[in-house]
């Protein structure tokens, strides 16, 4: 016994020489369990294994010491049929365990493929912003289109935060789910969506643009929108948003519109291509700003009133609504109520 | 004795072929970190009382928060970083934020969940994003410094939240409006000091950027937040 603790105390494990000294009954176990699997007797992993056949190994370990190590394989497939389970179990938690660590460890490692899409100066992002809201007449030959993600990816996240704004400032109510994912959900679909949508077209009618500058442009093209939102969110007047709409949020589809139409050969092709894209993003802005905007929010909010009886609300909801004309015929139409 | 000596120069011979399969390396991997701790401590801190290891963490939090308060060009927030003060902070600021007037009416007031969603998230987008432009900071360190400097805008929570119980009006507003605005920029200022450094110098604006945009939501989100009535 002393002779095997002397041993033990010059290895490298000697964080575990406590636990074994202490285990004295376990310690003789050790000693008659010579062979090689008996050095998981202490280990957790094999545990619920070990539990399982440790009293047919104290028994049977005194003949099988003396036997060639070859014989191993056979005799752990005598084994195997008593501890299956407990090897089934640790073996699935352990291959769960690393394809999920080897997943995690991919994905972080992949950034550096990525990283080539994000190689802008501040310079570069600037000069892209002010570009995206100046279309270029130039069709018959293909206009430049950047391949980079840093611009389109932070004007989504400006977007998703914008709307954001807006929808508190207009008190949106959301049933399941909540705003924050409401709002990213909108942005990122719309980015990624109408990007691979457009692709798909353009592979059909067969435009030279690839994935990445569609993104690219669909993103800078959404430098448009943000600033009509962030503007007319904050300040409610109709006439200011329509003709910041059809300018700004014109020149920004314009823009995309001529890049497009300067990759793309035909008429046809041309007309289906431009038309779906412009249509989308001239509505996009238009549904984001009614869908999440103050008076219709406030008007669908009272048309619906599930809350309160009709009447409490009109003396509640009145002195607000007789802002604008809209709330003034609201005030009129509860008040026939 | 010679027999058992080699059995126990090899512990763990067996543990390959009982449950985990052999083209694992598993031995190499697990005698690491024993010797290594073992020997770098020199003592055990397995059997001091709880209350040491509680109170040395609390100590290490604590001296990260006036790093934060007070933003000298110190290494001592990256170096040892942690994640129980981000913790702390943002479970402090999600229940603060909790029993708005919005909440009760289940109108998308921000709810706990939202709270650290936007939290986590946001920091995780912004490291990602950092380590995209080129940044040499490690994930970690990142997001425990993210995390740290929500510090100013937690305090204005809870300063927003003795304001507001004077009631709400424009004096409370402008007031408010004073508090967030100024632990803004002091959150901003504060994480930019400490991970600027780790960027190359002419794209810092390019990180900063994301990074202004995450401590705005939060502050946004905490001006304008109003009491159940």
């Amino acid at each position: 016994m002393s002779s095997v603790s002397e041993n033990r105390s010059s290895e490298p494990w000697s964080g575990f020489e406590e636990n074994l000294i202490q285990g004295g009954g376990s310690a003789v176990i050790d000693m008659e369990n010579m062979d090689d699997t008996s050095g998981s007797s202490f280990e957790d992993v094999g545990e619920m294994h070990q539990r399982m056949n440790e009293d047919e190994e104290v028994n049977g370990e005194q003949d099988e010491e003396q036997e060639d190590p070859n014989q191993d394989g056979e005799f752990l497939g005598m084994k195997a049929f008593k501890g299956q389970l407990g090897r089934q179990v640790a073996d699935e938690v352990w291959q769960a365990g690393k394809r999920q660590a080897s997943k995690a460890f991919n994905l972080y490692a992949n950034i550096d493929i990525l990283r080539p899409y994000f190689d802008v100066e501040p310079i570069q992002v600037r000069s892209r912003l002010i570009e995206s809201l100046i279309p270029v007449r130039m069709v018959n030959f293909p206009q430049k289109v950047a391949g980079e993600l840093y611009g389109p990816l932070m004007l989504v996240f400006t977007l998703v935060a914008i709307l954001l704004h807006g929808m508190k400032t207009s008190g949106t109510i959301i049933r399941e789910g909540t705003l924050m994912g409401t709002a990213i959900g909108t942005c990122f679909g719309y980015w990624l969506g109408v990007s691979s949508f457009i692709y798909f077209l353009s592979y059909l009618v067969n435009a030279q643009i690839t994935m990445l500058q569609m993104l690219s442009l669909l993103g800078y093209g959404l430098f448009g929108p943000c600033l009509v939102l962030l503007v007319t969110y904050n300040i409610h007047f109709h006439f200011l948003f329509y003709a910041l709409w059809l300018l700004i949020g014109g020149l920004s589809t314009l823009r995309m519109v001529a890049v497009l139409l300067s990759r793309t050969v035909g008429q046809t092709p041309r007309l289906l291509l431009c038309g779906v894209l412009s249509l989308l993003h001239m509505s996009f802005l238009l549904y984001l700003h009614f869908n999440y905007h103050q008076i219709i929010e406030g008007l669908l909010d009272s048309l619906e009133g599930p809350h309160l009886s009709p009447i409490q609300r009109v003396a509640r909801d009145v002195p607000e609504l007789t802002l604008n004309v809209t709330g003034r015929s609201l005030s009129l139409l509860l008040g026939n109520q | 004795l010679v027999v058992i000596h080699i059995n126990i120069v090899r512990p763990f011979a067996g543990l390959s072929d009982v449950s985990i399969s052999e083209d694992v390396p598993v031995e190499g991997d697990i005698s690491v970190p024993v010797a290594a701790s073992v020997t770098e401590d020199g003592f055990s801190t397995l059997d001091e009382p709880v209350k040491e290891t509680v109170l040395r963490d609390l100590r290490a939090v604590g001296s990260k928060f006036v790093h934060v308060l007070y933003p000298r060009r110190s290494s001592a927030l990256l170096r040892d970083w942690d994640l129980w003060g981000p913790l702390l902070l943002c479970v402090t600021l999600a229940l603060l934020l909790q029993g708005g007037e919005a909440d009760s009416e289940d109108r998308g007031g921000p709810q706990f969940a939202e709270v650290f969603v936007i939290i986590w998230f946001g920091s995780i987008i912004i490291t990602l994003n950092s380590k995209l432009l080129g940044g040499t900071i490690s994930f970690f360190q990142s997001l425990c410094v993210l995390g740290y400097c929500i510090l100013p805008l937690t305090v204005a929570m809870a300063v927003c939240r003795l304001v507001l119980l004077g009631g709400s009006s424009t004096v409370s507003f402008a007031v408010r409006l004073v508090v967030v605005s100024a632990s803004f920029g002091w959150s901003t200022f504060a994480s930019t000091a400490f991970l600027a450094d780790s960027q190359p110098p002419n794209r810092k604006a390019l990180v900063v950027y994301p990074v202004f945009l995450f401590y705005f939501v939060i502050g946004w989100m905490i001006l304008t937040f109003a009491p159940s009535q």
